[in-house]
């Protein structure tokens, strides 16, 4: 750092300390670079409002103790966290459960993984110094993020998924995420997907933790579509309403390759999810969605970076934000149009709703382009329900309530509905109607 | 357009030196010493027998400005200025003219040939009377002519130098001086507190309705001088003004500072719409020399169903950093921005505006235009934010930006925020090329390259013209014909 | 008047014209009739001159004179016009605005002095009630929000006002209902004045019962395949394109 001295927060200097101490229990792995990570991190320390990228989650503030990586719990314990669970339960999937950030193997179908698919725990791969570890952090702008330093830094535990090319499983793999406890604890999971080309993958990823709580989960997942393959992604943050939940997904796209990636957000008290799109292959198409519902005193802060370094790439961005109570909803979008990526077709939107006077929505949708013959864009809009759709709703006979829940569920389940897993996305679609509901 | 490689030559090609306001003008002047110190602050203040308040203001404000840092978050990259080199103060020798007879002659020749006539007569005589326009004419550091002065005071409406009104009117200077941009503001307006020199000052008594447009024309001149003019316009109660504001300055290898500030205030009921066409010379073609333009601009609606309308035309300057600003305290106030932004060669402009709505039901509506050729880099950068007791704030914001070659870059960073639910905001940009269909139709009945691309781009920039005052709106398309040239192929 | 000699276009290694020999006389009116993808619509642009195509072979002679090497703006001020099958909206761009700059800018190519300003709107508002063409639509946009019936009127209202010797009708019939389809072909019987030729491009026979032509071409794979009088159009009609029609062309 420059000139600037930063005066270590309670919370920074605890990470550290915490470090220190972690650090004897880390096996010399030179695929990951906890120590360089770790540098990095302390030279920034947590992020303040001052950050740019972190004007409206202030990750300094909201963090004041730094809370102890978890220990991998009992076979008791975590058999009781998972009976909690709901989830993606329902769907038929291979599932991977994670218990305070550890890959429990008797609550994991690691047995029954389909044909053309290969799950290695990550502690595993690291012992072995696996080449697919070299795959990690596909997106270059990821790596200088505090949240993925942090989570490098601490790296507990996770899994390396690899599909074979041309693969095209129908069974999903469902990365199911618990929290349990009575203290407060810290989480670093990564997972990295790595689907060959022309396969074709499902991935589920749930969150759910306890109520009353300050857990800190920090999850990251990288992922490498290979040429003309087809990644399929939804995820459910359910965590419990004191938790801080980061999350990061970094995405690299090689030619005609697909994405799909959907976030329902209605859990924690602070949550940032990240997204990192490089598209590398020509002709890309990514499809990135998220809903979120948030009620008294959550913040949930939605970062997209889609970079397009080739040409003819295709992105559809969608976020859809339902502020209720005295809520705070964040979306920060950045398009980046490389000088190569021409015929690039971006198109980014963020809406929200506001339900009450309390809340607050800050939209930030960026573009960034160097490229001529592109056609990009993005609008923002905020604000109440239209008075007169509530109208028209309640002359039919509608209470207000009902009216407005109605508007709501049309309005969010925009977002959702392109979901192409049909299991998943009810499971969505049950969500949202679950918040209203508990809503009133 | 697609990368073809003639359209990049003949970018490459593009010749800045079409400038054509780039001459200069020998004439004997008086300088500061060069560099910033308490004793250069002291010795402004005494070229404009101040008096000792408005000197301690200035005081302060080089106080204050030595512990400030340079912004660094603009998306501009440019060779820092060193502030010890340069004039904060050169005015022609030969001052205090009575009439426009006593001005010295090779002034009076430089706005003839830039086109701003100084003589009543002369405007009388080119100009139909219903659409004259008052000028107040800033050469380096100092006003050399008001217009119009007798027939504006006989309405009531004040329009001189500001270092005059610092002296004339004090009371209405000490109240407005810096109550819409605050001394400590941002770096640039902190040294523009410490140095201004002249700029001009406008009062609108209540009710009145300014029988013509004011202008003001600023012209930098000499080398190595820095112009730091201050501009304060006060609408009273239901009053209305038309201000237009034009710029441009000689072709130098070096680049030259401009730190202006301009401060609005409109009360209740009244209605400010200031146009701006900005053509500082933009450097050449290697980006070598041109203006570093800083400036801030803010407008504050003070008063209840008060309006603030902002235009501006932006062609010149080597680096643009302005942000014209409403801050939209009275119930039912309006602001508007209206922009359009075209760079090329290696300029790069940095700019946009910010809404905050503070009162009940009030509203804004930004239109943003940026067209980036040559190797330009053209950032729209925003903010529209609605408080808790901004109750049914409405916002529209539109902005497009328009790439000709592929050398170049258009950039867009809106902030949005909102803090109550019965505002509602909407907001949309987009980035596109001209259609190259739409080219051909164009080609097909006959229009040439050129001709087809300054018809598609004029009907991309119609929207902002549209605001401008009419002779202003025929130079400014112009003058993006101009900026253009060259750039297509 | 208009002659085209072994024409090759390719346009994406696609080759879509394949040594096209075809000629219209002064004042003829010739049709193109031929099924979809048979190269019809790819021969009004490159007679026009839009920049993809790539002409590997041949020659386009206006009067004796080879407009292949003529840039599009070049071909139109020599009298080349196209009516477009789907004209394209150019907003904020005044109707006005764009029709005073065209035909400027071919009288100037011509050498000719500019149009006055009194004596253009008269001439705009001559034509465009023949076309029954309404005020308000002049002052709107070009094309902005117009329907397709009210896009095709202002290509012929661009005809007239442009007085072009060769006049290309890229499927003006396209999306027309019987009343806009009569306004137009009127349109086009007017300027059926000694001298002006036209290529008449279409793949119903209906249009050609208003605009009658003198000759019928049939166009397969990139090929004139068949020539005779306004009577072939009635064969086609009855017998359809099924001879013509290839599995490559379909």
């Amino acid at each position: 750092m420059a000139d600037v001295t930063n005066l270590r927060s309670p919370a920074e200097a605890g990470l550290s300390k915490l470090f220190e101490s972690a650090r004897k229990g880390f096996a010399s792995e030179q695929a990951i670079s906890r120590e360089e990570a770790f540098r990095f991190f302390e030279a920034t320390g947590l992020p303040s409002r001052r950050v740019e990228a972190f004007k409206y989650t202030d990750l300094r503030a909201a963090i004041t103790e730094a809370a102890p990586p978890a220990e991998a719990p009992s076979e008791d314990a975590a058999r009781a966290a998972v009976a909690g669970t709901t989830g993606f339960n329902a769907v038929e999937a291979v599932r991977l459960t994670f218990v305070n950030g550890h890959l429990v193997a008797s609550l994991s179908d690691l047995d029954r993984v389909p044909e053309g698919v290969t799950v290695t725990p990550l502690n595993e791969a690291l012992a072995q110094g696996d080449a697919r570890l070299k795959l990690l952090a596909p997106v270059e702008q990821v790596r200088e993020n505090p949240i993925y330093q942090l989570n490098t830094a601490f790296l507990a535990d996770g899994a390396l998924i690899s599909v074979a090319p041309g693969a095209k499983p129908q069974t999903p793999i469902h990365l199911r995420f618990v929290g349990t406890g009575e203290a407060a604890f810290s989480t670093a999971t990564r997972v990295l997907v790595d689907v060959g080309a022309e396969a074709e993958f499902f991935l589920l990823e749930s969150h759910e933790g306890p109520s009353g709580l300050t857990y800190q989960p920090n999850d990251a997942l990288d992922v490498r579509i290979g040429a003309e393959a087809a990644f399929r992604h939804t995820r459910l943050n359910r965590e419990g309403d004191a938790a801080v939940a980061l999350s990061t997904l970094s995405v690299r796209l090689d030619a005609r390759a697909q994405l799909e990636t959907v976030n329902l957000v209605t859990g924690a008290k602070l949550s940032r999810h990240q997204i990192y799109l490089h598209i590398a292959g020509e002709d890309a198409n990514a499809v990135v969605n998220g809903a979120t519902l948030l009620g008294h005193g959550q913040l949930a802060d939605s970062t997209l970076l889609a970079d397009h370094a080739a040409t003819g790439g295709v992105g559809r961005e969608m976020f859809k934000t339902v502020i209720d109570g005295d809520s705070t909803g964040v979306f920060q979008g950045k398009i980046i149009v490389r000088q190569v990526a021409q015929q690039t077709d971006g198109k980014m939107k963020s809406d929200c709703l506001l339900l009450t006077d309390d809340g607050q929505m800050m939209n930030k949708p960026e573009l960034e382009i160097f490229a001529d013959d592109v056609a990009c864009g993005h609008g923002a809009t905020c604000g109440a329900p239209d008075e007169d759709l509530l109208f028209y709703l309640m002359a039919r006979g509608l209470p207000r309530a009902t009216a407005e829940s109605l508007l709501v569920q049309a309005f969010v389940g925009e977002a959702v509905e392109t979901v192409t897993h049909e299991g998943a996305r009810e499971v969505l679609i049950g969500g949202i109607e679950a918040w209203l509901k508990a809503r009133g | 357009m697609p990368a073809v490689q003639e359209t990049i030559d003949r970018v490459r090609s593009i010749d800045l030196d079409q400038y054509k306001y780039g001459f200069e003008t020998v004439i004997e002047m008086e300088k500061s010493e060069k560099g910033l110190s308490e004793d250069v602050v002291r010795f402004i203040s005494a070229k404009k027998n101040e008096p000792e308040w408005m000197l301690e203001w200035r005081l302060d404000a080089y106080k204050r400005w030595l512990t400030m840092k340079e912004p660094e978050w603009a998306r501009v990259e440019y060779d820092r200025v060193d502030y010890n080199n340069i004039y904060y103060y050169a005015a022609p020798k030969r001052k205090g003219p009575e009439s426009l007879d006593e001005i010295d002659p090779e002034i009076l020749k430089t706005y003839e040939k830039l086109g701003i006539p100084l003589r009543e007569v002369e405007v009388l005589e080119g100009i139909a009377p219903e659409r004259r326009v008052a000028v107040d004419a800033v050469f380096d550091s100092v006003s050399v002519a008001t217009t119009f002065r007798k027939e504006l005071e006989k309405a009531g409406v004040i329009f001189m130098p500001i270092s005059e009104a610092i002296r004339e009117y004090p009371d209405l200077v000490k109240k407005y001086l810096g109550s819409v941009v605050p001394v400590t503001d941002n770096f640039f307006a902190t040294l523009n507190s410490a140095v201004f020199s002249d700029g001009s000052f406008v009062y609108i008594p209540p009710g009145v309705r300014c029988p013509m447009e004011l202008s003001t024309y600023f012209r930098i001149n000499e080398r190595d001088t820095g112009q730091f003019e201050r501009t304060l316009i006060i609408a009273d109660k239901g009053s209305y003004v038309s201000y237009l504001e034009g710029c441009t300055a000689p072709k130098r290898d070096d680049n030259q500072l401009h730190a202006a500030v301009v401060e609005l205030v409109a009360l209740e009921d009244a209605e400010i719409k200031y146009s701006t066409v900005q053509n500082w010379y933009p450097g050449d073609n290697e980006g070598k020399g041109g203006i570093y333009n800083f400036v801030t601009k803010r407008g504050d609606c003070r008063g209840a169903r008060s309006k603030i309308s902002w235009t501006q035309v932006e062609t010149g300057s080597a680096i643009t950093w302005k942000y014209p600003s409403c801050i939209l305290r009275g119930d039912d106030s309006r602001g508007e921005f209206y922009s359009i932004a075209v760079s090329n060669g290696m300029q790069q402009v940095d700019s946009g505006t910010k809404m905050i709505h503070l009162g009940k039901n009030t509203t804004s509506r930004i239109i943003s235009k940026g067209i980036s050729a040559g190797r330009s880099q053209n950032t729209y950068r925003g903010l529209v934010s609605a408080h808790k007791k901004a109750k049914g704030a409405r916002n529209f914001t539109n902005c497009d930006s328009l790439l000709i070659g592929d050398q170049c870059g258009a950039h867009t960073v809106p902030y949005i925020e909102s803090k109550n639910a019965s505002a509602v905001f909407e907001h949309e940009a987009t980035t596109s090329k001209i259609s190259e269909d739409q080219k051909f139709y164009c080609l097909q009945r006959g229009l040439s390259e050129e001709e087809a691309t300054a018809l598609i781009v004029n009907g991309f920039v119609r929207d902002v013209l549209q605001q401008l005052p009419m002779e202003f709106a025929v130079e400014a398309q112009k003058l993006i014909s101009i900026s253009l040239e060259g750039s297509v192929g | 008047m208009l002659e085209i000699k072994n024409l090759v276009v390719q346009i994406e290694d696609n080759r879509i014209l394949n040594g096209l020999n075809l000629t219209v006389n002064d004042g003829e009116v010739a049709a193109i009739m031929g099924p979809n993808g048979s190269g019809k619509s790819t021969l009004s642009y490159v007679i026009a001159g839009k920049e993809d195509y790539e002409v590997l072979d041949g020659e386009i002679l206006l009067d004796g004179q080879n407009v292949l090497e003529m840039a599009a703006d070049e071909r139109a001020a020599a009298g080349i016009f196209l009516a477009f099958q789907y004209p394209l909206e150019i907003p904020g761009v005044g109707t006005m605005t764009f029709l005073k700059a065209c035909l400027n800018a071919q009288r100037k190519a011509r050498g000719e002095a500019e149009l006055s300003t009194p004596d253009f709107i008269r001439a705009v508002n001559t034509a465009a009630d023949k076309l029954e063409i309404n005020k308000e639509m002049l002052k709107r946009a070009l094309n902005v929000g117009f329907s397709g019936g009210e896009k095709k009127r202002m290509e012929i209202l661009q005809m007239a006002l442009l007085q072009p010797k060769f006049c290309v009708l890229d499927e003006t019939d396209s999306g027309l209902d019987i009343d806009a389809l009569r306004i137009v072909s009127e349109g086009v019987n007017a300027l059926r004045a000694q001298g002006r030729s036209f290529l008449v491009i279409t793949h119903y026979q209906r249009l050609l019962n208003h605009i009658v032509p003198d000759t019928v071409h049939v166009m397969s794979k990139g090929q004139i395949v068949k020539t005779g009088g306004k009577e072939l159009a009635l064969e086609l009609e009855a017998s359809g394109y099924a001879e013509y029609r290839t599995s490559e062309a379909a």
